[in-house]
C-alpha cells in the first residue's frame, strides 16, 4: 500500500493527465477527435479508480453510500442533459457546466479547511501556509466562476436581458471587492486557518464579484465571457491540485486554463477588441434589439422574395453561405442544408464561410451545421475563404450582420473598424436574410444593405429558407 | 495524499548524504514546475485545435476539469472521528454529485457533437 501511494498512484495520475492532453490533441481534426474523447474518458476513470484504491482502507459503508449516491444522481442528471440538449443551446449548457466546476472547487476547498487531516495539510487551526493560500485562491476563483457562469447562463438562455447592466461606480466596486478578498486571505493565513469566517467572507465577496463582473457585459460579447470562465474553472482546479499534490488535477487545470485563455484571445481578435475592453463591459446588446430601429430607415434598398432568391441561386455556379447567430435563433440549419442539397443537384458549387465570432460561443456555427449533416469539408474559416467571394456568384447571408459590414474596412469612425470581416460584397449578388432593417449588435448601420448588388430578404430565417426550398 | 515529498526523499536516500540535501526540492516548487510545463503543453495543444471543433473543445475541457472529483472523494472519505470530518463528508458528497454531472454530461455531449462531424460522402 505504501508503495502504491508513493510510486504507482502518482504515476497513474500522471497517466491520467497525459490522456487528457491526448484528448485535446485529438481535436486537431474531426477524424481523430472521437478517439481523443475516449482517451479523456479513460483518463477520468484512471484518476477516480486510483483515488478509490488509495483511500481503500478508509472507505466505510457510509462513505461508499455518499460516493455512489452522489455519482449516480449527478451522473444520471448529466447523462440525461447531454442526451436531451438542443445543439443551439450549447453555449448556455457550457456556461452551466462551468458553474458546477466552480461550485465544486469551493466545496472541496471548504472541506479541506474543515478537515485538513484528511487532506494531509495540517490540523484544524494549524494548516500550513502554502496550503491556505492555495485553498483561498481555489475557493475565490471557484466562487467567481460559479456566479459569473450563472449570469452568463441566464443571459444566453434568455432568463435575463442580454443588454449590459451598468452599476454606478462599478469599476471602483470591483476593485474594492478584490481588495477585500485579498485582505481576508491575509486574515485567514494569520490565523493559520482557524478563522473560518474569513474563508467564507472571501468566498462570499468572490461570489458577488462574479456577478458584478459579468452583468455589464452584453449578450453578443458572451463568447469571450464563456471562454474566460472556462479558463477560470481551470485555474481553480489547478489551485486545488496543489493542495492535494495531485498531478492529474494540476495538469488538467493548466490545460483548461490555457485553453480558455486562448479561446478568449481568438474571440477578442475576431472582434478587434482588447480583452480589457470586453471585460470592462457596457458594449454589445443583443442583435434583436434593433427591431424598433427598422422604422427609421428611409434610404432605398432592394427587397426580394423567396422566388427571386431561388431563381438567382439556381442559375449561379458558386454560392457561399454565411451563417450567423440569427440562423441559430431561428433553428434554420436543417432547412439551410436542404436548400444547399437542392442547389448542388442543380450543379451549383456550395460552400459555407464561418466568421470566428459568429454565434454565441467559439465554433457554435460549425456544430449547428454538423448537426444538419453538412460535411465539414464544405465549411471554411474566414481566412481560408475570404478571397473566394470574388469568384462567387452569390453570397447568401443568413442571420449574420456585423461580420459582413464593409465599414470595418473603410470607416475609421465606426466602432467595429479594424474587425476582420467577410468580403461578401465582392460576390456577384448578396442575398441578405434579416428579420427587419435594424442595425446589428454594435448599433451601426450596414452599408451593404443599400448596395446595388444586394437583395434583402426580410423575413424569419427559417421561414424564408423553407420558402426558397419550395421555390427550387 | 502528499506523495511527492515521499518520492523525493526516497530518491534522495539512494544518493550520498551531501547530494541528498541539494536534491531535496521543495514540494510546492516541484508541483509548480509541472504546472508551468503543463501550461506550455496546453498552449501548443490548444492552438493546434481546428476552429471547427472549438465548441467540443469547451465541452471536453469542462468534463476534464471535473477531475476535481478526486478532491471531492478525498473530502467525502474524511473520517467522521476527526475534527470537522462530518462537515468535509457532506461538502465532499455534494461536490462528488456536482462533478459527476459535469463528467457524464461533458464527455457524453462531446461524444454526441463529435459523432455529427462527417466528411463528404461519409
Amino acid at each position: 500500500m505504501e508503495q502504491f501511494a508513493n510510486t504507482w498512484a502518482p504515476l497513474l495520475y500522471l497517466a491520467a493527465g497525459i490522456l487528457f492532453i491526448l484528448a485535446l490533441r485529438g481535436l486537431s481534426s474531426p477524424a481523430t477527435s472521437r478517439k481523443g474523447n475516449r482517451n479523456g474518458m479513460i483518463g477520468m476513470t484512471i484518476a477516480v479508480v486510483t483515488t478509490l484504491v488509495l483511500l481503500w482502507e478508509s472507505l466505510d459503508p457510509t462513505t461508499w453510500a455518499i460516493l455512489i449516491g452522489g455519482a449516480v444522481i449527478g451522473g444520471a442528471i448529466g447523462a440525461l442533459i447531454a442526451r436531451r440538449i438542443a445543439m443551439t443551446a450549447m453555449p448556455q449548457l457550457v456556461a452551466a457546466f462551468h458553474s458546477l466546476v466552480g461550485l465544486a472547487a469551493v466545496l472541496v476547498a471548504a472541506a479541506a479547511l474543515y478537515a485538513p487531516l484528511g487532506f494531509g495539510i495540517g490540523v484544524v487551526g494549524d494548516i500550513n501556509l502554502v496550503s491556505l493560500i492555495e485553498l483561498s485562491v481555489g475557493s475565490a476563483i471557484g466562487a467567481l466562476t460559479f456566479t459569473g457562469s450563472v449570469i452568463a447562463f441566464a443571459k444566453l438562455n434568455g432568463n435575463m436581458s442580454g443588454s449590459p447592466i451598468l452599476l454606478p461606480a462599478r469599476h471602483l466596486l470591483n476593485i474594492a471587492l478584490a481588495a477585500g478578498i485579498v485582505a481576508l486571505v491575509v486574515v485567514l493565513i494569520m490565523s493559520s486557518g482557524a478563522a473560518t469566517w474569513a474563508f467564507w467572507g472571501l468566498t462570499v465577496l468572490a461570489l458577488i464579484l462574479g456577478i458584478t463582473l459579468i452583468i455589464p457585459i452584453g449578450g453578443a460579447d458572451m463568447p469571450v465571457v464563456v471562454s474566460m470562465l472556462n479558463s477560470y474553472s481551470g485555474w481553480a482546479a489547478a489551485a486545488l491540485g496543489f493542495t492535494l499534490g495531485n498531478f492529474a488535477l494540476i495538469i488538467t487545470g493548466a490545460l483548461v486554463g490555457s485553453s480558455g485563455a486562448i479561446l478568449s484571445y481568438i474571440m477578442c481578435k475576431g472582434m478587434n477588441r482588447s480583452f480589457i475592453s470586453v471585460i470592462l463591459g457596457g458594449f454589445g446588446a443583443d442583435d434583436d434589439g434593433g427591431a424598433s430601429a427598422g422604422a427609421q430607415v428611409d434610404r432605398p434598398f432592394k427587397q426580394g422574395s423567396a422566388d427571386d432568391a431561388a431563381f438567382i441561386m439556381k442559375n449561379a455556379s458558386k454560392v457561399i453561405i454565411v451563417p450567423g447567430y440569427g440562423m441559430a435563433v431561428a433553428q434554420a440549419q436543417h432547412a439551410l442544408k436542404e436548400m444547399a442539397e437542392l442547389l448542388k443537384e442543380e450543379g451549383v458549387d456550395v460552400k459555407y464561410a464561418i466568421h470566428p465570432v459568429a454565434g454565441r460561443m467559439p465554433g457554435h456555427m460549425n456544430v449547428l451545421l454538423a448537426e444538419a449533416q453538412v460535411p465539414y469539408d464544405e465549411v471554411f474559416e474566414l481566412e481560408d475563404i475570404n478571397s473566394e467571394f470574388n469568384t462567387a456568384d452569390v453570397a447568401f447571408v443568413i442571420g449574420a450582420n456585423d461580420v459582413t459590414n464593409p465599414a470595418a474596412k473603410t470607416d475609421k469612425s465606426s466602432p467595429i473598424y479594424g474587425m476582420p470581416v467577410l468580403d461578401v460584397e465582392n460576390a456577384g449578388t448578396v442575398l441578405f436574410i434579416k428579420r427587419s432593417m435594424g442595425s446589428g449588435y454594435a448599433g451601426i448601420q450596414n452599408e451593404l444593405f443599400f448596395k446595388d448588388n444586394t437583395m434583402m430578404l426580410l423575413s424569419d430565417a427559417k421561414k424564408m429558407v423553407e420558402e426558397i426550398v419550395k421555390a427550387l | 495524499m502528499k506523495a511527492i515529498p515521499v518520492i523525493l526523499s526516497a530518491a534522495a536516500l539512494a544518493l550520498p548524504a551531501q547530494a541528498a540535501e541539494i536534491s531535496a526540492i521543495n514540494p510546492t516548487v516541484f508541483l509548480a514546475a509541472i504546472f508551468a510545463l503543463a501550461c506550455f503543453v496546453g498552449y501548443y495543444v490548444v492552438w493546434s485545435v481546428t476552429p471547427a471543433l472549438h465548441t467540443p473543445l469547451m465541452a471536453v475541457t469542462n468534463a476534464i476539469s471535473s477531475v476535481i472529483i478526486v478532491g471531492a472523494i478525498v473530502a467525502a472519505t474524511a473520517s467522521g472521528a476527526i475534527n470537522g470530518g462530518w462537515i468535509a463528508k457532506a461538502l465532499g458528497g455534494l461536490a462528488v454529485a456536482l462533478a459527476s454531472v459535469n463528467i457524464f454530461g461533458g464527455f457524453l455531449v462531446t461524444q454526441r457533437m463529435l459523432a455529427m462531424y462527417k466528411k463528404k460522402g461519409e
